[in-house]
């Protein structure tokens, strides 16, 4: 028999949401045309009419244009078209590219690719994951075409003031891209607003499909094509538009609901006021309104992040962990790391990322659960409770 | 189960087997620091007659393949003679668990030099080394091995955190580049004396801290 789990790893995806399949269900039955087929026959026309509409009512919730806005297979695709395709389009204006240490690898490993041709500058974050609006001003030169900042970060959970970022590099007329995966749908976002040229959009983090998800590129704004092929996405993205992923991504925003990001940020706050009273518990990301409503991350000192996930699994708990042992790459949280914190830190560090699909009795027993695991794993580590430590 | 560990690694992880410290052990063995995640001690009791394990523990802070090596290996070495547990190897270690994933491997490594140091450093203190190799700055940087500075996760040797080793009469002066009050010295000085002081020959260790401040 096994118990009803509890899913705490939403920032890495979410369940789909079931109007979002109802949704998508007949464009894989029944609307299966391709919309180029739009001159040649009714059911292309019907495909046509549905990308566009699923196209608009995305542009919309962000304030831009529907051809303002490219499909693509999801965040890292928008993240690699963004970032080599407007490096390359404007490769004769400059050579300088500025992002930040704690972005999404498919932000970072772009622009270490990109080192061959452009020069990078990786900005710095404060303890809280934030980075400093004054070393983006200063570090900005006549040769810089390109500034990367993502809205919020995938661990941490920090939300970075984009509409200042927006303003700074709208005035001295350099793109702006944000990473904004993790801010549609849970936090007000409008392109105008925030001065923002090219935004990456994903459809599984707010309950849409995998495998969908746009990229913004602000009308006059260039980008060379990444993926060669036919005529689709204006000329931008080739490749068979992925009709029931755009659909369900349009539905995914259009129900995903201001007061879903409230109930979540109650739960949020909630589930850290109890985890924090475990003892040795630490905090890794700012409090409050400047952190991702979903977001917790918590240091346990002492108990090693792999094991307290393996132990929480067992109890039906999903939450990942920072830790080295955890990567692949073996290596602690590169975003841990650039926030200033100690490598102990980032391996003792637990991720639980909610949903409205999370109840207030989920997070009582995660956070019960943790208690157990974490003393648990301190009794046998030869390193005892954490006032006895250091 | 679709975790990447087999049912053993698994069963040792949840429950491990000889948990836990001895009063008064004959040999201990801290491996590892918190600083790379994964840190281990092991306690041996051993019979002075038949040189023959009678009781083992361990503790972890590691991750899951840590503590099953960590268990099994305790299982392994219980009852053996210092000569039989001396060739227990991580590869029979991650046999016996039915296989770790490769990336893995380094976890169960830990375990394995823990039981190895207990024995080595048991040897020096009860004169029971075949070549009685006498210390000297050599064998002492050898010994500093994998000594983690907990600040960048690297080893003190190769971040050029030891200013000197100088070896005499018994006494064993390691030299820090870091100052007095930096925050992990006494972790630090701990876990080098922890390295140096079984040494068969070792009177006295002194770990100064001789970087500015």
């Amino acid at each position: 028999m096994e118990q009803e789990r509890i899913y705490l790893d939403n920032a890495a995806s979410t369940r789909v949401a079931p109007e979002v399949m109802e949704a998508m269900l007949p464009y894989f039955t029944e609307h299966y045309a391709v919309a180029s087929s739009q001159f040649s026959h009714t059911p292309g026309i019907q495909a046509k009419e549905a990308l566009d509409r699923a196209r608009g009512a995305i542009a919309a919730k962000i304030g831009a244009q529907p051809e303002e806005l490219i499909f693509t297979s999801g965040g890292t695709e928008a993240n690699n078209l963004a970032l080599k395709g407007a490096a390359y389009a404007n490769r004769k204006k400059g050579k300088h590219i500025i992002t930040t240490k704690v972005e999404h690898l498919s932000v970072l490993h772009p622009c270490r690719s990109l080192e061959k041709d452009f020069s990078i500058t990786y900005l710095d974050v404060d303890r809280e994951g934030f980075i400093d609006l004054t070393q983006l001003e200063d570090s900005i030169t006549d040769e810089t075409i390109l500034v990367s900042v993502q809205a919020v970060n995938q661990e941490v959970g920090t939300i970075q003031d984009i509409k200042e970022i927006g303003r700074i590099c709208h005035e001295r007329g350099v793109l702006f891209h944000t990473d904004a995966a993790l801010a549609l749908g849970w936090l007000p976002l409008n392109v105008q607003e925030a001065n923002i040229d090219l935004a990456s959009l994903s459809a599984h983090k707010l309950h849409g499909p995998k495998g969908a998800g746009g990229l913004y590129v602000r009308q006059g704004v260039k980008i060379k094509e990444m993926i060669e092929g036919g005529y689709n996405e204006f000329d931008r993205r080739a490749g068979t538009e992925n009709i029931p992923g755009a659909v369900g991504f349009a539905k995914a925003v259009e129900i995903f609901k201001s007061e879903d990001s409230q109930y979540v940020q109650k739960l949020r706050d909630r589930l850290m006021e109890r985890l924090l009273q475990i003892e040795g518990a630490e905090l890794n990301g700012p409090k409050g309104e400047r952190r991702h409503p979903g977001n917790v991350n918590i240091s346990f000192r002492f108990a090693e992040g792999e094991a307290v996930t393996l132990h929480l699994d067992m109890k039906g708990i999903a939450v990942i962990t920072g830790s080295a042992c955890f990567s692949r790459a073996l290596e602690p949280s590169h975003v841990l790391m650039a926030m200033g914190l100690t490598h102990e830190r980032a391996h003792s560090s637990i991720r639980y990322t909610l949903s409205r699909y999370n109840t207030p009795e989920e997070l009582e027993r995660a956070a019960e659960a943790t208690g157990e695991v974490v003393e648990r794993l301190r009794q046998i580590s030869p390193m005892g409770e954490p006032e006895g430590g250091r | 189960m679709p975790l990447p560990y087999t049912e053993k690694v698994m069963d040792h992880f949840m429950h491990p087997r000889n948990l836990g410290q001895i009063e008064e052990p004959d040999a201990v063995a801290t491996m590892g620091n918190p600083a790379c995640g994964d840190m281990i001690k092991l306690y041996l009791k051993i019979d002075e007659g038949t040189k023959r394990i009678t009781e083992i523990k361990f503790e972890s802070y590691g991750c899951a393949s840590n503590i099953a090596t960590a268990s099994i290996t305790t299982e392994m070495a219980k009852g053996k003679t210092l000569e039989e547990a001396k060739k227990i190897g991580w590869k029979r270690a991650d046999e016996e668990l039915g296989g770790l994933p490769p990336v893995k491997i380094h976890c169960a490594v830990l375990a394995i030099d823990a039981l190895q140091m207990a024995i080595e450093n048991y040897e020096h203190q009860h004169g029971l080394l075949k070549v009685k190799v006498p210390t000297d700055e050599k064998v002492a940087i050898k010994r500093l091995k994998h000594v983690i500075d907990p600040k960048s996760g690297r080893e003190i040797l190769q971040a050029n955190l030891v200013k000197d080793v100088a070896v005499a009469d018994g006494r064993v002066r390691v030299e820090l580049n870091l100052p007095r009050d930096y925050q992990f010295a006494s972790a630090l000085e701990e876990e080098i004396r922890e390295r140096l002081e079984p040494l068969w020959d070792v009177r006295e260790v002194e770990v100064p801290f001789v970087g500015e401040d």
